[in-house]
């Protein structure tokens, strides 16, 4: 099967072999990325634009290196250094880009449906690094391939996503990959951050985090956004981290060889005990590496790239 | 003195019970029982074969931006379209620029519904000074230059002691309170229904619980003042049944739906489409329905567009980032046409009642009836025409509409004001 998508925008859209098409370039690059010389040649004389108009340290750096890796040009640019902070559309800005012959755009935006916008208004390959609550397709493309190399068919398998659910694009690209990929997923959470109308799209939701938690091989941690402190939806960090926190014994109601991941930024002793995140669980910085693979998948395929022809090109 | 003779219409005027085929006699702007011999002989003649003649349509929720925004639309401009829709009264939004808080402004939007206006033209006035929801606007002067009803329409007034107040105050001068009813502190940073598809979408959320707290607000102010308050663009279901049992209960409260809510829900939203994008926002399949149901019962009272143009640009953007609103006059009478009448199987003389007689009676308009000695506004239209409605070959000075492109059924032939054509065969007279 070839792969004959353009751009990555959601997860939603992709069907379960386009996800195990990532998943199997990744794996392809990953492999190179252990040898002495890191490079292919794949997107030589092509320019990656990194447009990131909302900060991002994680992800803007994966992508960064994943296209270097390819041999691509990049330019990185975020908001504070464009002339969207002198009122400049996103249009104009876009435009812009593709008339200075940029070959492709990695745009993290504040606003869900962004990228969707752009990759209508331009002819070329438009990547998703994340649109306000809506998507992250590059992260749960990772979070669901580090899960595999651990556990390996994900079908059938116990998920948990705890945290901050309502605004989270990273539980929403998981929800959808996991779905298509067999497992079983379960949100836990405050409700307020955690509205039933969740289960709408597949899942369960519960607030009883022990019950949740019990044999659960995967748990993936989000952080709670310090900023929403102020808004009301929960009382206090404090209060938060004593209902729902990742400590020693909760964690010891998950099956034993379970991994425990977060996407990061991760706020040590507010959603995971310190000793947790660098324990032998967690698998927070694979998740980190595995990024650089993963996204090199995403750029390369939709430049053009097939699959099995990865590793011809090095 | 000048005659017009509509002959083999089927003249459908609710207010007056009238429902045949036959002739409809205008002289000297006043609908007539008949014309003289010779008054027939010099006549205008419209044959109206095939068309429905009913009184012109009234709708008391419109945008024209002018003052200040006049790149939207203009009182020109907008009431052209309201014309190409067959509508002859409109009732416009004071959220202008400046706003209509103040006599003066008021007299400014008369001067221009005079000069520039193909049909007529009736301003509101704000609840507030600066439509900021602290202090009562001067409501009296206002009533005094001519406005026929106040509104802090897009900002609705949070306090509850100001909007007692304020209704006391207007009661006084037997001047509506037309209300636009979203509890603030519920919709921060809210763009759309708050539900699976926002969900999926991962925009922020407006609960029909924020509209229901103001529904139930204004229905216990009401109850507590009697005066009359009207309640605009009702999306949420159970704010339907808080009216309906208001009502119930003999509360002078009304209240209107769009034709938008009733024709589309947020799973239009799909593709973050800004046309689609209005305040309140459009919500689900059950609200829908019981928004059908409740102008079935006659708990929602008439049919308002909330017409409300922006510029190509101003829409062009993020779904978070664009204004609210989209265009509704050249499309109501279709849109309605179609969901009342030919999937809801509502009697077509009561729709043109919920489009004519009972708007123009909430704001105490003289008009929307062909009964004798009425003013001569007529609409004809054919109601199984189909048509493509293009929106930038509209009469409104913006685009910004969700059926931009679709096949419509049902079209406006002709529109009179006053016994003068202002609109026919897709011009303006």
């Amino acid at each position: 099967m070839l792969w004959t998508r353009k751009h990555l925008i959601t997860i939603e859209e992709l069907s379960l072999a386009e996800i195990e098409q990532i998943h199997t370039t990744a794996a392809t690059f990953k492999k190179i990325l252990a040898r002495g010389v890191k490079k292919l040649p794949a997107l030589r004389g092509k320019t990656v634009v990194n447009l990131f108009l909302e900060p991002s340290t994680r992800t803007r750096m994966a992508f960064d290196m994943a296209a270097k890796r390819l041999s691509a040009d990049v330019i990185s640019f975020d908001s504070a250094s464009s002339s969207t902070t002198k009122g400049e559309t996103l249009r104009d800005t876009a435009q812009n880009i593709e008339a200075l012959k940029a070959d492709m755009i990695v745009l993290r935006h504040g606003a869900s449906g962004a990228p969707l916008y752009l990759s209508k208004i331009l002819n070329i390959p438009v990547i998703n690094a994340g649109d306000g609550a809506h998507e992250h397709p590059s992260q749960g493309l990772l979070d669901t391939f580090t899960m595999k190399e651990h556990l390996g068919s994900l079908k059938g398998r116990k998920v948990v996503i705890l945290g901050d659910i309502l605004f989270s694009r990273v539980a929403r690209s998981n929800i959808y990959a996991l779905n298509k990929m067999g497992a079983r997923v379960t949100l836990v959470g405050p409700a307020t951050l955690v509205p039933p109308a969740f289960t709408e799209l597949g899942v369960e939701v519960s607030h009883d985090l022990k019950s949740a938690l019990a044999d659960a091989e995967v748990v993936m941690l989000l952080r709670i956004q310090h900023e929403r402190q102020a808004s009301s939806h929960f009382p206090s960090i404090g209060e938060y981290t004593s209902m729902f926190g990742l400590n020693k014994t909760r964690a010891s109601w998950l099956n034993p060889k379970a991994i425990i991941m977060h996407p990061g930024p991760i706020n040590r002793g507010v959603e995971i005990d310190s000793e947790l995140a660098d324990g032998e669980h967690s698998v927070i910085l694979e998740q980190v590496s595995n990024g650089i693979a993963v996204r090199m998948a995403a750029l390369y395929l939709c430049a053009g790239g097939q699959p099995e022809n990865a590793t011809a090109t090095d | 003195m000048s005659s017009l003779w509509i002959s083999n219409a089927r003249v459908i005027d609710p207010a007056s019970g009238r429902d045949e085929v036959g002739n409809l006699f205008i002289s000297d702007g006043k609908i007539v029982a008949s014309l003289s011999a010779a008054a027939k002989k010099s006549a205008k003649k419209i044959d109206a074969r095939g068309l429905i003649a009913c009184p012109g349509l009234v709708d008391i929720h419109v945008h024209f931006r002018e003052p200040g925004q006049t790149h939207k639309e203009t009182i020109a401009t907008g009431s052209q379209a309201a014309a190409a829709g067959g509508f002859t009264s409109v009732v416009c939004m004071p959220n202008t620029s400046p706003v209509a808080d103040t006599a003066g402004t008021i007299q400014y939007i008369n001067d221009a519904i005079r000069r520039d206006a193909v049909v007529k033209v009736y301003p509101t006035g704000c609840i507030t000074v600066g439509m900021k929801g602290q202090s009562l606007a001067p409501i009296g002067s206002l009533k005094r230059a001519g406005v026929v009803a106040i509104t802090d329409d897009g900002d609705c007034v949070q306090n509850n002691e100001v909007m007692r107040r304020a209704a006391e105050y207007a009661k006084m001068f037997e001047l509506p309170i037309m209300d636009h009813c979203q509890d603030a502190s519920m919709t921060q940073g809210a763009v759309m229904n708050e539900g699976i598809m926002s969900i999926r979408l991962g925009l922020r959320g407006w609960p029909n619980a924020a509209e229901d707290v103001i529904v139930s607000r204004n229905v216990i102010l009401s109850t507590y003042t009697g005066a009359h308050i009207h309640m605009q663009h009702i999306s949420s279901r159970n704010s339907v049944e808080i009216l309906r049992r208001a009502k119930a209960r003999g509360v002078h409260v009304t209240a209107e739906a769009t034709p938008h809510h009733i024709a589309l829900t947020d799973a239009e939203l799909a593709t973050y489409d800004t046309n689609f994008k209005m305040n309140p926002p459009l919500r689900t399949e059950a609200d829908r329905q019981e928004i059908i149901a409740g102008l079935r019962d006659g708990t929602l009272d008439c049919i308002s567009t909330d017409h409300a143009p922006h510029t190509d640009y101003e829409k062009d953007k993020e779904f978070d980032y664009a204004p609210n609103g989209i265009l509704g006059l050249e499309t109501s009478l279709a849109v309605t046409l179609q969901v009342l009448v030919r999937e809801n199987k509502f009697k077509l003389p009561y729709v043109i009642d919920l489009m004519t007689r009972k708007p123009a009676e909430i704001v105490k308009l003289q008009a929307g009836t062909l009964a004798e000695g009425a003013a001569g506004d007529v609409c004809l239209f054919d109601p199984d025409e189909e048509w493509v409605y293009q929106s930038k070959k509209g009469f409104s000075k913006s685009s910004n509409s969700p059926w931009n492109g679709e096949t419509l059924k049902g079209r406006v032939k002709t529109t009179i004001v006053d016994g003068r054509i202002v609109f026919a065969n897709g011009k303006i007279k």
